[in-house]
């Protein structure tokens, strides 16, 4: 099945994939996609609904067998979890334990399976704030608490990839500061780290690399910091006499851009260059602007626009 | 494998499934073996399906066990639901995809689940023996029955094949309870199916229909401890048993090891 396609995996991947397809009936769940995670950097994973991130992280974790591709996680194939998952942490669809034991003890089970250390169980459930509710029943805790346990579970094995699906979900402003600053702390060391968010702000904040996902496909793989500079930027006028705002839209529309007044405010598509010739043109016609800022896009932003089916 | 088992062991060792499934087989166990003798004299029988045990017989070197292989049924269906519930249970928690996480091998994973929950099996039969041989000597006495053949040697060996049987029984029901779990994937439709054959389905075809006892699962294990009513051989129960168990075992395994794993 996977073996007659050929990964070419860059030396510093952690995670290659080339022409990983996951059908299920007459539907591609995942449809053809090849992307490379570099070693030591945070990824985001991104895209909406339904886009096959799930999918795709199961068929990286050995619970699903792709359809057709193959790929590389920390350079041991895909058909052969057993060589990478006990360097592989994961946090998948939310956090899944036995509600009748204890935090602890959960962690202990998988601590016992996986041969790890018991001692890294007190140590994790410190690191996510657990300890002194170590003893309760997983029924007992919070959705915040049992993504918090989820994460520390996910770390027993000292891992070298991470991989978290949506780690964030129900943790409250601080939790997700915490998740922030955990996330960039662990890929400070050198680890992995493969995150899948519906918080974009997040995603934009801390991944270095990025793999957009819709309706299966890949939309864009690499660098954030690419994509975004790629996006048109935005030059926002303002005026205090509202009257100015028509004016400014016809300045803008004889330079060759495309304007609209949004929030009593001129928005221009233009490279940030244009925004001097802006300002002058408009002094020039007797318009005194009160402020102009040129702003990208965000990731949120050019994830709709890529995103969108329009 | 061994630490496979020891994290099995984790979960089954909870107070409420393992002082639960205790004080279950305890009960029913001493219930049985009590009822076997304080109804002695009954006309509406002392013993399985209203068959009358009478002192003469109780009065064999393996008079001692009767209550104990007696009770077998009702340990192969805790046994069941015990092993049917700790297997659905992780697709329904979800548990699975962690576990499979720490231990991609799948067979081997299975292997280690199944031979903790045979060892958690041993240990019920263990206190099922205990309890029935202590009532069967403290009431034997209360009901004048004759012990003098209950402590020679021939009753010790079979003692041991008598053990050796029930535990036999308990772990197909057992098994049978994890191929369902692990075809359906959910505790409450791998118990409720299981029970609705075994106890309902096959026994009403086993009195409406001449000679069909012989080629239904449940009747061919409760047949291995206690060879009552059936028209059947000890090794044809043996033999038809372990035919049953290793057909759907295999099945349920090669699932288990091909299946997908979305929940």
């Amino acid at each position: 099945m996977c073996n007659s396609y050929k990964v070419l995996t860059s030396q510093n991947a952690a995670i290659s994939v080339t022409d990983l397809t996951k059908r299920y009936g007459e539907r591609n769940a995942v449809d053809h996609i090849s992307f490379e995670v570099p070693r030591g950097t945070i990824c985001g994973f991104v895209g909406p609904n339904g886009a096959g991130k799930t999918t795709t992280i199961r068929m990286l974790l050995g619970l699903v067998k792709p359809t057709t591709g193959a790929g590389t996680v920390l350079g041991e194939p895909l058909t052969h979890p057993e060589r990478f998952l006990g360097k592989v942490g994961a946090l998948i669809e939310g956090p899944a334990f036995y509600p009748a034991l204890s935090g602890r003890e959960n962690l202990k089970v998988l601590a016992t399976l996986g041969n790890f250390p018991h001692d890294r169980v007190d140590q994790l459930l410190d690191q996510v704030g657990l300890l002194d509710r170590a003893t309760s029943k997983f029924k007992t805790y919070s959705l915040g608490m049992k993504q918090r346990l989820g994460i520390a579970a996910a770390l027993l094995p000292s891992p070298e990839l991470l991989i978290l699906d949506e780690p964030t979900n129900g943790l409250d402003p601080a939790g997700i500061q915490e998740v922030r600053e955990l996330l960039g702390h662990l890929a400070g060391y050198g680890l992995t780290v493969l995150v899948s968010s519906h918080l974009l702000s997040e995603i934009e904040a801390i991944a270095d690399d990025l793999v957009m996902l819709r309706h299966g496909k890949v939309l864009f793989s690499g660098q954030t910091k690419a994509l975004l500079t790629a996006q048109q930027s935005t030059v926002i006028a303002s005026s205090s006499n509202p009257h100015d705002l028509a004016r400014l839209i016809e300045i803008a529309k004889n330079s060759g851009h495309q304007a609209q007044i949004v929030n009593e405010s001129v928005h221009v598509i233009a490279d940030a260059e244009f925004a001097t010739n802006f300002n002058k043109a408009a002094f020039e016609s007797g318009i005194i602007l009160s402020s102009l800022v040129t702003a990208r896009p965000t990731l949120e932003e050019t994830f709709f626009e890529l995103t969108s089916d329009n | 494998m061994i630490r496979i088992f020891k994290s099995e062991w984790r979960k089954l060792r909870r107070p409420t499934l393992f002082l639960g499934t205790l004080a279950a087989v305890i009960g029913l166990t001493g219930l049985i073996s009590s009822l076997l003798f304080l109804l002695l004299d009954s006309e509406r029988g002392n013993g399985r399906e209203g068959m009358i045990i009478t002192r003469e017989t109780l009065a064999l070197p393996n008079g001692l066990y009767v209550g104990f292989a007696n009770s077998a049924g009702l340990l192969g269906v805790i046994a069941l639901c015990v092993f049917a519930a700790q297997t659905a249970i992780e697709y329904t928690n979800g548990t699975l995809r962690n576990l499979l996480v720490r231990e991609p091998r799948r067979l081997l994973l299975l292997a280690g689940k199944y031979l903790a929950m045979i060892s958690f099996a041993l240990i019920t039969v263990c206190f099922s023996a205990i309890v029935s041989v202590g009532i069967s000597a403290s009431l034997a006495n209360v009901k004048d029955v004759n012990t003098d053949l209950w402590y020679t040697s021939s009753a010790l060996s079979l003692f041991g094949s008598t053990f050796g049987n029930v535990l036999l029984s308990v772990i197909s029901y057992g098994t049978v309870g994890m191929t369902l779990g692990l075809l359906l994937r959910s505790p409450i439709s791998s118990i409720s199916i299981a029970l609705a054959w075994i106890l309902v389905v096959e026994n009403i075809l086993s009195a409406t229909v001449d000679g069909i006892s012989k080629w239904l699962p449940g009747q061919l294990m409760s047949s291995i401890p206690v060879q009552f009513g059936v028209d059947f051989s000890y090794s044809w129960a043996l033999i038809g048993s372990a035919s049953y168990l290793l057909i759907s075992g295999a099945a349920a395994a090669i699932l288990f090891k091909r299946r997908d794993v979305v929940n």
